[in-house]
């Protein structure tokens, strides 16, 4: 009796510790938007909302993508370059005369490629992912800058500029594709088979193996998705532009995108995270953003506070992941 | 009276009780240890072995009441350095050791011979080589660690002890993962040991090691202190049953009957080898037959397991299921095909330790159970999860919680669980006992038999020849790559060691 009692206790205290995990971040989202509610007076405002939520969506998207990397143990170093190629082809195909909405398309089949080229690098030839994706970061940057031979490509009558600029039913068309897509990922992470297998390489790769997952296909789905991702995010970023620079886009986003995964309490080893984190996460970049603006930090300093609060929430996720038990 | 004339015993803990919340991990447990012995603990799982030993090395404080003395004298043991300053060193499974440092860098780590500030790493290893040659270890003190073998580390751990002149040496569990030439080393290190006056508390599930080694044995079971058996007094029998605390006699369970040639063969394995560990190894299983297959660590068992599975390439020969030759490359094709097969490392190569039970037990098959478009059907899940934890007695509070949290022989349960929701037809059982402790076994032992009357070939690797034993219906034996052998009913432990050193070839 005595021992049944005490695993009921241990239980519960599984229990506690991981809806505290699956929680996470969001004390820390909601304690920063009210600081910067009080110490600004209109951060917590309808239209300053809409503009965070415009502020996080492209990162959001790009973060969902790194979820599904980070979570088989991967990281993908190439998404803001593949976002500027994204973008660029976007605003290119844009051009051409009664078929410029194609751009969004065209945006998300080049991401797809490129995710699809650097998975199958990870998966077959069993390189590793730091490596490969920091070459396709470099590579792929150039690709960006041939397709507009180095020069800043404009559409002023972008067929599909209601993305970057208008809403459905007062919600920014931007913050709606962010939703789906983190609505979207969560559908296939915990709902879907290939969800349960990427959670399983992640936390055991050869372990999945002898199970029975064909490991590589699941490497290319994750790259792959992430490159589909990145994608959309550069057919969002040129909507919102109407323009794209295959030199300056996206610079640094696979940062942010990684500090939105990390932030959401995606373990970096790989086999434990969620989507909502994810998504927390990249609220938390945003309003950081936001509201070190509206407060009126210097630009300077709003890289030394955020660049502070990832390692000190990096800290926090180490300390949490040391009270569950990995035994 | 004779306490008076007798020398206080090195170690003594008397009364230690250790509580946990509401639960009572030790309770009154006293052990007593002599300078120059050999003491093996023994005990179920969760008896409260590791506990004593984490209080002795100050891991954990335990309750007030009890006492702990050395040479005669009371001690207060609060945390680890003082533990260390006492002399007590614990050598753990995991090795603490810094791979890219050197032996000698390692034997001083954290006490290094310093001049001016800096390491004096010719003092070290001026230090550092008569210990070494103490032990009898012949190995250079500048090699790097990441160059030795498991065993090799073992032996810097335990230089790494007497560098501190440590007294008493708790092993646990020290030859799970070392080889049968490893451990016999270590069983001379242990030697020499005790010829410097040195006890070694020595923690072990495995019987035969215990009777080679230790002078006492004593037995904990529920944390509690059950015995001591003398070295003269030794019997396996006593000491399961003073470990489980009933008797033994229904142990191995063995219902299924298998005449020879009685029903066909499921399994056939024809010349497989890989070319490096493995050589032209033929066999077959028939439904419902339990085939052992013995050999020493090292001779190529899990290789060839592995072979059949697909987890490796294999370069030549071929593998029939029921008659039919299969083409597999991967373990998906071979769980396809119905072949499973069960790691001998359940933590490094079977759970994912992250996910739920259910999720552990499910993952071979969720895609057969899938709905449209892949998605999960969790009310089937759950289902089985529950069919399988009832069906192997698998001790969990729910199907969602971690499947790390359980004990050894639950998660050993759970895995087992994920192979047979596959309905194979053909299963290979690697180590199938190990690190579980008596009562889990037994169990084991039951669903492998429950298995074999249901007409599932049968594969299990051991290397506890009891076990072969007790449940095999004939046994293979492999060496160097090689079967040797093969050993029918009434099957002889002589005969099964005989083939697996080699010593048979000469009365053939």
């Amino acid at each position: 009796m005595a021992a049944s009692e005490t695993d009921e206790a241990r239980m519960d205290r599984l229990k506690l510790r991981s809806t505290l995990t699956a929680l996470g971040m969001l004390p820390v989202l909601v304690l920063l938007a009210i600081g910067f509610h009080l110490l600004s007076g209109r951060f917590l405002s309808v239209n300053n909302l809409s503009i965070v939520m415009q502020q996080a969506s492209i990162n959001t998207v790009l973060a969902a993508g790194m979820t599904f990397v980070i979570l088989t143990g991967g990281i993908d170093l190439s998404v803001g370059s593949i976002l500027a190629a994204s973008a660029m082809i976007a605003v290119i195909v844009s051009l051409v005369p009664d078929l410029g909405m194609l751009g969004i398309p065209a945006a998300i089949a080049a991401g797809l490629v490129c995710g699809f080229l650097n998975g199958a690098i990870i998966a077959w030839l069993k390189l590793p992912p730091f490596i490969v994706t920091l070459g396709s970061l470099t590579a792929i940057r150039g690709v960006a800058r041939l397709l507009g031979k180095d020069t800043t490509v404009f559409n002023p009558d972008l067929p599909f500029d209601f993305i970057g600029n208008g809403t459905l039913f007062g919600v920014p068309w931007l913050a709606v594709i962010a939703i789906a897509t983190i609505l979207a990922s969560w559908f296939i992470l915990k709902r879907t088979v290939l969800g349960t297998w990427i959670y399983a390489v992640g936390g055991n790769a050869e372990a999945a193996r002898l199970t029975g997952i064909k490991v590589p296909l699941v490497l290319l789905f994750v790259y792959s998705m992430s490159g589909l991702l990145s994608g959309l995010g550069g057919a969002m970023s040129a909507a919102r532009l109407y323009a794209a620079n295959g030199l300056q886009l996206g610079q640094a986003y696979e940062l942010d995108a990684i500090a939105a995964v990390i932030l959401g309490g995606t373990s970096f080893v790989g086999g434990v995270g969620s989507i909502w984190g994810t998504l927390i996460g990249a609220l938390i970049i945003a309003v950081l953003s936001n509201g070190l603006i509206l407060v009126g930090v210097s630009d300077i300093w709003q890289y030394i506070i955020k660049g502070l609060v990832i390692i000190v929430a990096v800290g926090l996720d180490r300390y949490r992941l040391k009270g569950i038990s990995r035994t | 009276m004779t306490e008076a004339t007798k020398a206080p015993a090195l170690l003594e803990m008397r009364d230690i009780s250790k509580t946990f919340g509401a639960s009572k991990a030790l309770s009154h447990v006293s052990l007593t240890v002599e300078a120059g012995e050999v003491h093996a603990l023994m005990g179920e799982n969760g008896a409260g072995k590791s506990t004593l030993m984490k209080i002795l090395s100050g891991a954990y404080t335990a309750d007030p009441g009890g006492s702990v003395l050395i040479d005669g004298q009371t001690v207060t043991l609060g945390d680890p350095l003082r533990a260390k300053a006492y002399g007590i060193a614990v050598i753990y499974q995991e090795l603490s050791l810094a791979p890219n440092l050197t032996v000698a860098q390692n034997m001083f780590l954290g006490n290094e011979p310093s001049r001016f500030g800096l390491a004096d790493r010719a003092e070290m290893r001026r230090r550092a080589t008569p210990i070494l040659k103490q032990l009898g270890i012949g190995f250079d003190p500048a090699r790097r660690v990441s160059e030795l073998s498991l065993g090799e580390r073992q032996m810097v751990e335990i230089a790494r002890a007497l560098t501190t002149n440590a007294r008493i040496i708790v092993m646990d569990e020290p030859t799970t993962s070392l080889t049968t030439r490893e451990t016999d080393r270590l069983f001379d290190v242990i030697a020499r040991l005790k010829k410097e006056g040195i006890a070694v508390i020595y923690i072990s599930h495995r019987m035969e090691e215990i009777y080679q080694l230790s002078d006492r044995v004593s037995v904990l079971r529920d944390g509690a202190y059950v015995g001591t058996l003398d070295r003269a007094g030794l019997s396996a029998n006593r000491l399961v049953s003073m470990m489980v605390g009933r008797d033994l006699s229904s142990f191995y369970k063995k219902e299924h009957r298998q005449a020879e040639g009685e029903r066909a063969a499921v399994l056939c394995v024809r010349d497989i080898g890989d070319g490096v560990r493995v050589h032209d190894c033929s066999f077959d299983v028939r439904a419902g037959e339990v085939l052992g297959i013995a050999g020493l660590v090292g001779s190529g068992r899990t290789e060839l397991a592995r072979l059949v599975y697909g987890a490796d390439r294999r370069t030549s020969g071929e593998v029939l299921l029921n008659g039919k030759p299969l083409a597999i490359a991967s373990p998906s094709e071979a769980l396809d095909a119905g072949i499973a097969y069960l790691t001998e490392d359940r933590k490094a190569l079977g759970l994912f330790l992250d996910m739920s039970i259910s999720d552990n037990i499910n993952i071979g098959v969720i895609t057969r159970d899938a709905k449209a478009g892949g998605v999960l059907n969790f009310a089937k899940a759950k289902e089985r999860a529950l069919g399988a934890i009832k069906a192997l007695s698998i001790r969990t509070a729910g199907t969602q919680i971690n499947v790390g949290a359980l004990s050894g022989g639950n998660q050993q349960k759970a895995l087992l669980a994920r192979l047979l929701e596959t309905r194979p037809k053909a299963v290979i059982l690697d180590e199938p006992t190990r690190g579980v402790d008596v009562g889990a076994k037994s169990e084991i032992y039951r669903i492998i038999d429950d298995l074999a009357q249901n007409g599932i070939a049968i594969v299990v690797i051991s290397s506890d020849l009891p076990e072969i034993l007790g449940i095999a219906d004939r046994v293979l034996v492999m060496r160097e790559g090689h079967i040797a052998g093969e050993v029918t009913q009434p099957i002889d432990q002589e005969a099964i060691m005989a083939l697996a050193t080699g010593t048979a070839g000469q009365a053939a």
